[in-house]
């Protein structure tokens, strides 16, 4: 496509980056077909495409953001299902990145809006602050409903409707320390413990190291670690991403001076598809660009790792578990069989729900700053679920895990969960009896 | 941006009252359905020809036929241009708009209506995608046949405008062949309905007019289609050659013996090499031309036409034959195939001929369009649906630069031109938009001109439904 910036414009890199992928879009219209949004609306503005040129005529006339480009950006779930279909190649990934930045330095939101995007990004990433706000959730659930029928508030009600009911058991899966390996030592490997999930859901690190300390695998759970940065990136809040990717590459960095690492292990996809973005997050920091890109190259899915490993065989098991691919692992990451291919492995019977590609309304915090889109995504992800007749749905990411089960009764764990249950760990307490 | 076509000139009357019109559609249409902020029209400027754009006046985006019908008659009644649009995958500018007109996206009318196996049809709204229709019937083991390229995204209403073909349409006919019926707005906003679940429908065949009219004589919302059941299995061979010629002549021989398969479609050694990049279907990157013919039905009938395509392909030297060994695989084969135009997007930008040739011509008219190519200091990627003549020469250019643009645009238009010197036609399936209605003398006459423009006008005597396509702007009859 053709495109029009000065020179003086392409100087700065990251208007010649986004240039660049401007340059790949033909305007096939492809990337429609398959965007959450557009099929849900019906509108080219809220389509991949329809984005793709709001933000090419925001920054070819050098404007700050304004209301309507901002409405049809923040409507974008960044599920990266245009990515998986682009025929050319365009990284939208990259360019929506910008297109955020760009609207947070210079688009000055309604005070709600900014006041609940700023209580999102102080609270989300910091496990202990997390903790407390869920506490005082459970106090507000009530006033769900109330708040939901302010427009401007839905948000919040959105909030308080995913606050799980009951506080997780305290788990000491996030304490800094190395797990030795049960077997002989076959790997050593870190783990994000990352910040939302071992507050919703510490169950799941616990299940992941006691699978790989089975399989000889040595596990370090590195001190002063943080969030991955994921949350305020999407927000378009960059300085403050870029600190937490710093941070977490130092951390990671010193782990391997100390002793070597295979691979950063990480849980949550929508975390590992930040994290393999380190590299080119900080590419412009000479300090941490090539120690970023390292980190990147050494950040692995659960699911990507296990398949390294040779699990054996098991015997068939009598579960049908429907697989639900987050976005950020099937777009994000590209990762489509490898979980499918652990679960088959292990037992069980693996389904595949119909309309795979369309994201399940979570997307970060999306499923609190945009309930309605949300909601309607939600209902067709648990329809198309459900039409499976599965036991439990297996998924890899904690995000998909709080909202598909907000709108089922069919258990939903993350794959780690039933392949440390299959290799020899505690049943899950989501598994039905019998 | 380009500018050798040129549209019609706005009517003053409609820019000085956009304030208005615009006051009255937010009377029409709920606030969701419709698009009228400077920032929010630029997307709608352009469709799959990106070279061109013009900004609409505004953007409705009704939810059913009764919107469509109102939108429509206010607009009648004003003398203001309607664009329709579906998915805005056009290649030949279908759908780019102008300053003067409202654009009328379908993409809101998406649903299917019914399914009928016992009469093998699907009622579908306008703006339903043509993959939706298969995907919704294909687990009872139905397909909707007409495949264009863009299936995925494009809309069932911008292929009956179109008359869209696709790869299996050498076996299946084309979208008039495929469709049994419309729902269809007039451009004052009477709705009628235009054939129905049967073959043929009493009195004229309005219905085979409507279709391919490019959005001249109404506005689809609704569409009876046929569905077709699927075959028992069907395998797609890969071909390879030496040479273009010995392929061209190969499909014309395959033709000729009296064997149909489902597709056969043609790629050269730049169009193997884009398509490889993005699907890793494994086609082979050592041949300078490459057919994929598709068979199908039972293993024995798949086996017994494949055998006798292999012979004759023996006899035009083929160099590498290659049956698809998996479902995967084959999926992979046409995903490669299908995603050829944007995938050229990965190293150059392209505009995308459409032309249709005789079979026996097929190998003259490559070698031609390589000269012409090659005088012109271009490049071009062939790929196209051989089977039945319809090639499509994508020529690759360099958008920032003007010359080149310029350069790519004239060259297209001498290929189109060889196309119809070879007793062929300008356009196969992608419709004639704004790309190829300048050249409509050089296919037609006169009193052929005028005849089509004549129907044209019996519909739409104010000429406002999509106003600067199909026909030549001048010499039009006078309102």
């Amino acid at each position: 496509m053709q495109t029009n910036f000065t020179l003086a414009q392409l100087a700065d890199p990251q208007v010649a980056e986004s240039e660049q992928i401007l340059r790949r879009c033909v305007h096939c219209g492809f990337c429609t077909a398959t965007c959450p949004t557009y099929v849900t609306l019906g509108n080219e503005l809220d389509s991949p495409r329809g984005r793709i040129y709001l933000i090419k005529d925001m920054l070819e006339n050098g404007r700050p953001a304004d209301e309507e480009v901002v409405t049809h950006i923040d409507r974008c779930l960044s599920c990266l299902a245009c990515v998986t279909t682009c025929p050319s190649g365009v990284d939208y990934m990259h360019l929506v990145d910008h297109a955020r930045i760009h609207i947070e330095n210079t688009y000055r939101r309604p005070l709600v809006d900014r006041l609940i995007r700023n209580l999102l990004a102080a609270v989300l990433p910091y496990p202990a602050r997390f903790r407390a706000a869920l506490g005082f959730a459970r106090l507000g659930r009530p006033f769900a409903p109330l708040l939901k029928r302010v427009p401007v508030l839905k948000p919040l009600g959105a909030m308080l409707d995913l606050a799980p009911k009951s506080a997780a058991k305290v788990s000491d899966a996030a304490n800094p320390g190395t797990r030795a390996p049960e077997t002989e030592k076959r790997g050593r490997v870190a783990i994000l413990s990352g910040c939302a999930q071992p507050v919703l859901d510490p169950g799941i690190n616990e299940a992941t190291l006691r699978l790989l300390a089975r399989f000889g695998v040595e596990v370090v759970v590195p001190e002063g670690e943080g969030c991955c940065g994921a949350l305020v990136h999407h927000m378009g809040r960059e300085g403050q991403a870029l600190d937490f990717a710093r941070r977490n590459v130092d951390v990671w960095t010193r782990e391997i001076d100390k002793g070597g690492l295979d691979a950063v292990i990480i849980t949550a996809s929508g975390c590992g598809t930040t994290i393999k973005d380190y590299g080119h997050m900080l590419r412009l920091d000479p300090a941490y660009a090539d120690k970023a890109a390292r980190i990147s190259s050494l950040a692995k899915d659960i699911t990507e790792y296990l398949s390294t490993l040779d699990l054996p065989r098991l015997e068939p098991k009598r579960l049908n578990v429907a697989y639900h691919s987050a976005c950020s692992m099937q777009h994000g990451q590209k990762i489509t069989m490898a979980p499918k291919n652990l679960l088959k492995a292990a037992g069980f019977t693996v389904r595949d729900p119909g309309e795979g590609h369309l994201c399940c309304g979570s997307a970060g915090t999306y499923n609190i700053l945009q309930p309605e889109i949300s909601d309607q995504l939600k209902a067709r992800k648990v329809r198309n679920i459900e039409a499976t007749k599965a036991d439990v749905i297996a998924t890899g990411n904690i995000g998909c895990i709080t909202q598909i089960a907000s709108g089922t009764a069919i258990p939903i764990l993350h794959t780690v969960e039933l392949l440390d249950w299959a290799y020899g760990g505690p049943k899950p307490e989501k598994i039905p009896a019998g | 941006m380009a500018d050798t076509i040129s549209f019609l000139k706005p009517r003053e009357a409609v820019l000085s009252r956009r304030a208005a019109i615009i006051a009255d559609l937010t009377e029409l249409l709920p606030p969701e359905c419709l698009v009228h902020e400077a920032r929010e029209l630029v997307p709608f400027e352009t469709d799959a020809f990106v070279s061109y754009r013009r900004l609409p006046l505004a953007v409705a985006l009704p939810k059913t036929t009764a919107q469509v019908a109102a939108v429509m008659k206010y607009c009648h009644r004003y003398g203001i241009p309607v664009v329709p649009r579906g998915a805005g995958t056009s290649l030949s500018g279908g759908a780019i708009p102008q300053e003067d007109a409202v654009v009328l996206g379908l993409s809101k009318m998406s649903r299917i209506l019914e399914v009928d196996y016992a009469n093998r049809t699907a009622t579908v709204q306008a703006g339903v995608t043509n993959l939706n229709i298969s995907e919704a019937v294909g687990i009872d083991g139905f397909f909707y046949a007409p495949d264009p390229s863009s299936q995925l995204a494009c809309t069932i209403g911008g292929n009956i405008g179109m008359n869209s073909g696709g790869a299996h349409c050498l076996k299946y006919g084309v979208t008039t062949n495929n469709l049994l019926g419309v729902k269809m707005v007039l451009v004052d906003g009477t709705v009628i309905e235009l054939g129905g679940k049967h073959l043929d429908a009493a009195g004229y065949d309005l219905l085979g007019l409507v279709c391919g009219s490019e959005g001249q004589l109404g506005i689809v919302t609704e569409a009876v289609v046929r569905l077709i059941a699927k075959p028992e299995g069907a395998r797609p061979v890969l071909f390879g050659f030496d040479t273009s010629e010995h392929a061209g002549a190969c499909v014309a021989d395959i033709i000729g013996s009296g064997i149909i398969p489902v597709a056969i479609e043609f790629m050269d050694k730049p169009a193997i090499e884009i398509c490889e990049a993005f699907a890793h279907a494994g086609y082979p990157l050592d041949v300078e031309a490459l057919l994929i013919v598709e068979v199908e039905g039972s293993e024995a009938e798949m086996d017994a036409m494949l055998k006798a395509i292999v012979e004759i392909a023996g006899r035009h030297g083929v160099k590498t034959v290659r049956e698809s060994q998996s479902a995967t695989e084959a999926a992979l084969i046409w995903k490669g195939r299908k995603s050829a135009f944007g995938a050229t997007g990965r190293i150059a930008d392209y505009i995308c001929m459409d032309g249709t040739v005789p079979l026996g011509k097929l190998s003259y008219v490559l070698n031609k369009t390589s000269e012409i190519i090659d005088r012109f200091g271009l490049r071009v990627a062939n790929v196209f649906h051989a089977g039945d003549g319809n090639m499509h020469p994508l020529i690759l250019f360099n958008a920032n630069d003007p010359e080149d643009a310029a350069r790519a645009e004239e060259a297209g238009n001498e290929i189109l031109k060889l196309c119809v010197d070879a007793g062929g036609c300008l356009t196969g399936e992608h419709g004639v938009g704004i790309e190829k209605r300048d050249l409509m003398r050089h296919q037609y006459s006169e009193a052929d001109l005028n005849q089509q423009m004549a129907v044209r006008y019996a519909f739409d005597e104010g000429w406002i439904l999509n106003p600067s396509k199909v026909f030549p702007l001048d010499g039009r009859p006078a309102a």
